[in-house]
């Protein structure tokens, strides 16, 4: 065991992270194919029946299956987290390493329209893009967060870019012809990586809780299952139900613990300082 | 560089920004799919209606004239009016003057439960760290950056209102306490935060060599922690603290919701499902703006305090 810790070098609060989030994982893609009802199948006879044979967890105000809500959520939870983060990183790090390699104009536009993101408080301008669209979907959320969610990628891409594009083995394949696309697929981005999947994993939880608190402000993604939808629901039932909020309340919390366990670990994994003492 | 331009370039910045979020909030009206005359008029208009509103929200006129009407409105401190029938509706500033001081309570009472909470928390951290202290002070402040804000506040609600009975519940923003819960709910994030930067930057200066020499000159251990070593590890807990005031205020937008008091967010929620853009983009604006002011003076101060910051 501990020499297998020495190999992979993860913390044990970076194992717990991992672990939180494989059942995450596990949870949002089984979910849907064993949750024992429809998640909007109403059913008015068995309104905010308590845990039972039937129904393990309880039903809502509508009668629906807490626990097929749940798995479904999770499967949504998944699908737009994963979306975002990846369309992020892919925008936020091509730019970042377009304006950090080229400098001059394309350096200089991308980081004001960063700044100018970055001087607007980030949920905000969530709201302010999902609530004016009519009937927001899944999709219009997903953009929605996709519009400031690149910024976080591109800062670091660029400063990684700024210190790579001097070090030796860059002007080494420079010398011996390669072109600039080739320097930065080949032998920058592969050498940046480590940071970015470290926000990556920081913004996966961050994307669940941002998800959860519009479908709670009532303009989220227009599903009844989504957790931020469930625990908006839950809240109104507090005083009957309470594990109707706990439910939801602590799925998220777990999800987002475990994404920032794991980032803090692969933070620490990845930095230089960390390694050399280890070893 | 010396202070005068460092303060010229970073107000420069600071209006840019300024100047880019107006526009943007601006072309939120005009990008959107959809009519706002269908939304604001709700279904069957007839075409002198429909023109009407439309010469109400200037709607029949250029996009750089509208942008010149945008910008005056906020010139001229009314952030616009409300269509239809603007004369018998307060201007959009007076309906967020009005409500404003429910969210800057809220704000600063968010402020000072996260320091009073985050400084001994993080303080306790860095003298006993590596110990099961640290361990669970670790896990306290990773907890609450984890917790939802919607998830935090109805728990409490249904511990200290419904179960106990001890504290007002919601929309009761006037009662005594009233104020308690949601600053505690406001300030769980920045909390976690705080306590975080306080440990790690106070076991940096707890190595330095004038930490030797207090205690070298017989200085009892809590003057050394609280007077030499705290002082010199709060500059980053300041920062952080100022920079993290636009998170909080989306917090407050949640917990505004959660606890039903009036506030900017209450108003930019309800300007949502009214489909009133002005009061939406004059919401908008001002919260960014103060995002934006807080921002600024938070690195103005660090430029005075540490000459390496204006090198920047």
């Amino acid at each position: 065991m501990k020499k297998r810790r020495l190999k992979i070098g993860l913390s044990p609060s970076a194992w717990i992270g991992l672990v939180l989030v494989a059942l995450f994982l596990a949870v949002a893609l089984l979910g849907p194919l064993v949750a024992p009802y429809s998640p909007t199948a109403h059913n008015l006879d068995h309104i905010l029946a308590p845990p039972s044979a039937s129904h393990w967890l309880g039903t809502d105000q509508n009668g629906v299956d807490v626990l097929s809500e749940m798995l479904c959520g999770a499967r949504v939870a998944l699908e737009i987290s994963t979306l975002v983060v990846l369309i992020c990183a892919v925008t936020g790090t091509t730019l970042g390493v377009l304006a950090g390699y080229h400098g001059g104009i394309i350096d200089e536009v991308v980081m004001r329209i960063v700044d100018i993101l970055l001087a607007f408080p980030g949920i905000l301008l969530n709201i302010a893009i999902v609530a004016l669209v009519a009937e927001p979907g899944v999709g219009v959320l997903i953009i929605a967060l996709c519009v400031n969610g690149w910024v976080g990628y591109a800062r670091v891409a660029r400063g990684q870019v700024l210190s790579l594009r001097e070090s030796e083995y860059v002007a080494a394949a420079r010398a011996v012809g390669a072109s600039s696309t080739r320097i930065m697929i080949r032998h920058i981005v592969p050498n940046m990586l480590s940071p970015i999947v470290v926000i990556a994993s920081f913004a996966f939880g961050g994307v669940i809780l941002v998800e959860a608190a519009l479908s709670f402000l009532g303009i989220g993604p227009q599903l009844s299952y989504t957790w931020g939808a469930l625990l908006d629901q839950g809240a109104t039932w507090i005083w009957k139900t309470p594990r109707m909020v706990l439910l939801p309340g602590l799925a998220i919390m777990l999800v987002v613990l475990g994404t920032n366990l794991l980032g803090d670990g692969l933070r620490d994994r990845f930095d230089p300082r960390n390694i050399t003492s280890r070893r | 560089m010396s202070l005068g331009p460092f303060i010229a370039r970073r107000l420069g910045s600071s209006l840019l920004a300024i100047a880019g979020v107006s526009v943007m909030v601006f072309l939120f009206l005009h990008l959107i799919p959809g009519d706002p005359v269908d939304h604001l008029a709700g279904g069957e208009v007839t075409p002198e209606q429909r023109h009407q509103i439309e010469a109400c929200m200037h709607l029949d006129r250029s996009l750089p004239a509208q942008l010149g009407i945008f910008v005056t409105n906020i010139g001229n401190g009314t952030l616009g009016h409300q269509c239809p029938n603007p004369e018998t509706k307060p201007t959009v500033m007076a309906r967020i003057l009005e409500v404003l001081p429910y969210t800057a309570k809220l704000a600063a009472g968010g402020l000072v439960v996260a320091i009073v909470l985050a400084l001994p928390l993080g303080i306790i951290a860095a003298v006993r760290r590596g110990s099961w202290v640290d361990a669970v002070a670790a896990l306290t402040s990773l907890s609450g950056v984890s917790m939802p804000t919607m998830f935090m506040g109805p728990v409490l609600i249904f511990v200290f209102f419904v179960i106990l009975g001890w504290l007002p519940g919601p929309a009761e923003p006037d009662a005594p306490f009233a104020l308690l819960l949601p600053s505690l709910v406001v300030g769980t994030h920045l909390m976690a935060m705080l306590s975080r930067i306080t440990r790690s930057s106070l076991v940096e200066v707890l190595r330095e060599d004038y930490m030797t020499t207090a205690r070298a000159k017989g200085l009892r251990e809590r003057t050394v922690i609280l007077k030499h070593a705290l002082r010199n590890a709060l500059l980053p807990v300041i920062t952080v603290a100022g920079l993290q005031f636009g998170a909080m205020l989306g917090g407050t937008i949640i917990t505004e919701k959660v606890f039903a008091r009036p506030g900017l967010g209450t108003l930019l929620l309800e300007g949502i499902q009214e489909r009133n853009y002005p009061i939406v983009q004059g919401t908008v604006l001002v919260i960014a703006v103060a995002y934006v002011t807080v921002n600024t003076l938070v690195d103005l101060t660090y430029g005075f305090a540490d000459p390496r910051i204006r090198r920047g």
